[in-house]
């Protein structure tokens, strides 16, 4: 290594290894500019002896608080991959997990292992988008068979409408639960809770059950269909229970009672209104002005 | 030429050696008070820029579009014939995804009860769904760690849908004849024939942009993708 005070042409990245040991030693580079400019932004790799030093103190507490690895700002792009960084074996593994929920086993604990990820929720949202709308059409289709005046429509609308409920209801409630829950420990000075992506993540793979539930509702059978969105509403609902049964149950019993009712209730109303509106075995009455249907709120079925 | 603009301190050194560039430099010694600029400019050479050679501006408006179809031309022939090329990838170009997303979405028009709101989709929506979910799917591919360049993954996507614009046409001539149950069986098998034509066409130019782990999960997007273009293009049903 040269000394500062060695007059030979020297490389940058030495120059800016001596400045950043002692930056009072006075130098001398050809570049003139960068002498006094320390080499503060991390340029050749000499330099970032330094800096990872401070990188590395500041990502241990950050996994302390939250379990996740924010690696940039969020407006860089490396800061969203962090969120894709699965395999196919682990999507399919928390996909699993979601159908399958056995009683001790939380599914954040136990399959995201903090490292939730937002592939899957969004796939599965968009494939469930698809799912319904396609099985709605193909259900109407098949109920109207017989009949000589129908003619066929592919109903295109419910589309957008089918994706502004899903992924409201995907992103939604999950911010009101967390910030719910974390008002909660502030409160109550407690430990422990899930981290924002967490509970996205929770309630995007416990949305899976629903895709194969609405391929099965074409079967035209009504006793069927009941069956099969109970069967999906418990194995999906206890997916969530089990999930925020740990965290509530410190609380009071009135709270932790009231907010695992009110995440069953939210997330049976999903399945009943997307069935109630998408799986339509009404009499087809012809209507002359088309009015916007309700969501997932009455039980009666609008004619389209 | 090298410039440097000492200052006034240091003014006679430098004029003494104004003559020798770099030689003033062994006896000065800077300190950190001192600020030092610098500036070097060097001069562009003599020899002629490169472009000229390559300019396309007096070329005849007729050869330049003929250029570009061509182009457009060579990758459908790549599209209908698969193998694992560069060329598609090499050379991008968002044209003919335009021309096919057009195409497409005209066939699309004209479906049963345009004015009611039940219809088939809007011209629009068919844009919507053919550029944002290429954009969707280029982004997922790029989150997951894919080493293809944003508009390459359009391009190829783009391109990709041909079989499907092929497959809409044939149902629009195939309905012309008939809508009963024999022309959607027909429908149905061309229709399945060309999205799958469609998905293994645009996963031979996109699998090997993935590490080996993560394939699949770049690979069903993709399948999702030209699923929903095929029951677009299976559900047109014509006004009567």
């Amino acid at each position: 290594m040269a000394s500062p005070h060695d007059l030979q042409f020297q490389e940058f990245e030495e120059a800016a290894e001596l400045l950043s040991a002692d930056p009072g030693a006075s130098t001398l580079s050809m570049s003139a500019s960068n002498s006094i400019n320390p080499a503060g932004e991390g340029e050749g790799e000499d330099v970032k002896l330094d800096l990872s030093e401070d990188e590395e103190g500041q990502e241990e507490s950050s996994e302390l608080l939250g379990g996740q690895k924010p690696t940039g700002g969020f407006w860089t792009f490396e800061y969203y991959q962090s969120f894709w960084d699965v395999d196919t074996v682990q999507v399919l593994d928390r996909v699993k997990g979601s159908v399958m929920p056995l009683p001790g086993r939380n599914f954040i604990k136990h399959h995201l292992r903090s490292n939730p990820d937002l592939y899957g929720p969004f796939w599965i949202c968009v494939t469930l988008v698809f799912s319904v709308v396609i099985s709605g059409n193909l259900s109407t289709f098949l109920s109207e068979l017989g009949n000589p005046s129908y003619h066929y429509r592919p109903q295109f609308h419910r589309v957008t409408i089918a994706a502004v409920v899903i992924f409201m209801y995907a992103w939604l409630v999950p911010i009101g639960l967390w910030g719910f829950l974390t008002w909660r420990q502030g409160a109550e000075r407690q430990i422990g809770g899930y981290s924002f992506l967490e509970t996205v993540c929770v309630y995007g793979y416990s949305l899976f059950i629903y895709i194969p539930t609405s391929v099965l509702w074409i079967i035209p059978f009504e006793w069927l269909r009941w069956t099969l969105i109970l069967f999906a509403m418990v194995v999906s609902g206890s997916v969530l229970v089990l999930t925020f049964w740990p965290v509530v149950r410190d609380d009071t019993k009135v709270m932790s009672v009231a907010t695992v009712v009110t995440i069953v209730v939210l997330h049976t109303l999903l399945a009943i209104g997307c069935k109630m509106y998408f799986f339509q075995t009404a009499v087809h009455v012809p209507t002359t002005a088309p009015t916007p249907p309700p969501l997932h709120i009455t039980g009666s079925t609008r004619p389209h | 030429i090298v410039e440097r603009h000492l200052p006034s301190k240091m003014a006679t050194a430098a004029e003494e050696e104004a003559n020798r560039p770099f030689a003033g430099l062994s006896d000065v010694s800077i300190s950190e008070d001192i600020p030092v600029e610098g500036d070097i400019s060097v001069p562009v050479g003599p020899s002629a820029r490169r472009d000229d050679e390559f300019s396309t501006l007096d070329e005849p408006v007729k050869e330049t579009v003929l250029r570009d179809l061509r182009a457009v031309g060579k990758k459908f022939v790549h599209v209908l014939y698969p193998k694992r090329s560069t060329a598609l990838l090499r050379d991008w170009d968002l044209w003919g995804p335009l021309l096919l997303c057009v195409t497409l979405a005209l066939l699309l028009q004209g479906g049963a009860a345009d004015s009611d709101y039940q219809g088939g989709p809007q011209f629009a929506e068919v844009f919507v769904i053919v550029w944002f979910g290429s954009i969707i799917i280029t982004i997922n591919s790029k989150l997951l760690g894919g080493t293809i360049s944003f508009f390459q993954s359009l391009c190829v996507l783009g391109y990709c849908i041909l079989p499907l614009t092929v497959a809409m046409a044939v149902c629009r001539i195939v309905l012309v004849a008939g809508s009963g149950s024999v022309s959607f069986a027909v429908r149905l098998v061309v229709v399945t024939a060309s999205f799958g034509w469609s998905t293994f066409a645009s996963t031979a130019f996109l699998a090997d942009s993935q590490p080996a782990n993560r394939k699949a999960l770049v690979v069903y997007p993709v399948f999702l993708f030209y699923f929903v273009i095929g029951w677009m293009v299976l559900t047109f049903s014509p006004s009567q």
